[in-house]
């Protein structure tokens, strides 16, 4: 299931259109000012707002599958995640006791109440929702922003593991250079209306 | 039985008491004075139009004017169901959905009830024509216009809801059912409710008028079951209808969330 996903003239309001490519289990870190369009970007790969270009997974552009079929293949984890049902597992798939364990949550936290979850738990749950899916990309709007120092480095880790030993190609939005650092395989920050990569040189 | 005569200065008198009660809004401020007066002198003037309209009608009884009126009739009850909605589709939709809703479940209902149950001569008869379409659009106007707030309503508010559905890949349909289920809810519980209450907490309009106006009351009684199970039809399915396009329209071809197609009340 390694795919490659393609971004081909993809353009929002706030960005020029741009192409390039992310390979199977690469990380793609984006950085920007809040406000630039980081976001705005995700959700146009995703094809949840109106957009020029396309993007396409494994040679296969989004308007060939239908678009609830290609954002479930391109899954995108929002910064603030929703939760519409009342318990945990209603919202995921088959439960997953190595995934809970690597991200500190009991197996019975599928049997948990939604109401009851602070942000820090909505979070790390979010990023397992969308795994439990079987995604092949993964678009994750700062995936680690509600989350102390040590739980930081904990989901740090289990993301990028899955996402490597998976093959999922993934845009990753984050602040921290020591995170940008530590997961990004590219990086690209968005100054202006452009999106331009970073070298980090030899660290 | 003989009917009795109603005077205007029998009028008069009940009007007094309408003007007692505005009296008593304006001396202990209650602010409703002015739009009670004003909403009485509408509903005289409206009513004594449409009493001259329908003595016209009656006494030419063409099936063309009946279908004018049918028709006239369908379209404002489109408008007001367009005007009762706090955030409404944009470019002629919310209207466009309501009056077609509308004329489909009510207005083919009270049709095929004139054929097929009453079965006047003609079919068209216009005493049993316009009261049996009015009374049907008057509540399927209520109960699509319910239904068509609490859809455009509760979609705005919940828009990152629908939207984290639809980012883990749900279709829309999934990812509106919820939503859906409750407008068209919203829309027949008037309905259902005042189907079992009929009789017990008070007697419907229309059998009351029936039974003033000297008609026994075991026959008022049939016409307004006949009545209660068409007016049940006609919202139930106008609702699911007027839902169903609405919230066809509130995505697009790429099942995205189009929330720029409600207005924003606040603007």
């Amino acid at each position: 299931m390694n795919q490659t996903l393609s971004i081909n003239g993809l353009g929002t309001g706030e960005l020029d259109a741009f192409s390039l490519d992310v390979a199977p289990g690469r990380i793609l870190c984006l950085s920007g000012p809040s406000g630039s369009g980081k976001s705005r970007l995700l959700r146009a790969v995703a094809d949840l707002d109106p957009h020029d270009g396309e993007a396409s997974l494994n040679g296969t552009p989004a308007h060939n599958l239908k678009a609830d079929e290609w954002r479930r293949r391109v899954m995108l984890v929002p910064a603030e995640s929703r939760w519409w049902h009342d318990t945990v597992g209603e919202h995921c798939g088959e439960p997953r006791e190595s995934d809970l364990t690597a991200l500190g949550f009991e197996p019975d936290v599928h049997q948990w109440p939604v109401s009851r979850l602070s942000s820090g738990e909505k979070q790390r749950l979010a990023l397992y929702r969308a795994l439990s899916l079987d995604p092949e990309a993964l678009l994750l709007d700062e995936p680690t922003a509600n989350l102390d120092e040590a739980t930081r480095e904990r989901v740090e880790q289990w993301l990028a593991r899955r996402i490597h030993d998976q093959g999922l190609p993934t845009f990753w939005v984050a602040h921290d250079p020591g995170q940008i650092a530590r997961v990004g395989d590219t990086h690209y920050r968005i100054s202006g209306r452009r999106l331009e990569e970073v070298n980090h040189g030899t660290d | 039985m003989e009917l009795i005569e109603l005077e205007y200065w029998q009028l008069a008198l009940a009007s007094v008491l309408v003007i007692l009660l505005a009296a008593c809004s304006w001396w202990v401020r209650l602010g409703f004075g002015r739009s009670l007066v004003i909403a009485a002198v509408r509903t005289t003037i409206q009513l004594s139009l449409i009493g001259l309209i329908l003595e016209a009608l009656f006494s030419v009884g063409a099936l063309g004017w009946v279908a004018l009126m049918g028709v006239a009739m369908v379209i404002l009850a489109g408008r007001e169901v367009m005007m009762r909605q706090r955030r409404r589709l944009r470019g002629g939709w919310a209207f466009g959905i309501g009056t077609s809703a509308m004329f489909v479940s009510a207005f083919t209902i009270a049709v095929m009830t004139l054929l097929i149950v009453i079965r006047p001569d003609p079919w068209y008869q216009p005493q049993y024509a316009i009261p049996l379409l009015g009374m049907m659009l008057g509540n399927t106007m209520n109960g699509i216009a319910l239904s068509l707030d609490r859809l455009t309503d509760t979609v705005w508010r919940q828009r990152e809801d629908i939207e984290g559905r639809l980012m883990l890949g749900q279709r829309w349909q999934e990812a509106i059912s919820d939503i859906r289920r409750e407008a068209m809810r919203s829309g027949m519980i008037p309905t259902i409710n005042m189907m079992a209450a009929a009789g017990l907490v008070s007697l419907p309009g229309m059998m009351t008028g029936q039974i003033l106006a000297g008609s026994p009351p075991a026959l008022a009684v049939k016409y307004q079951i006949l009545l209660m199970f068409t007016i049940a039809a006609g919202t139930g399915f106008g609702t699911m209808l007027a839902v169903t396009a609405g919230s066809y329209r509130l995505f697009d071809h790429r099942q995205r969330l189009r929330t720029d197609r409600i207005t924003d009340p606040t603007h």
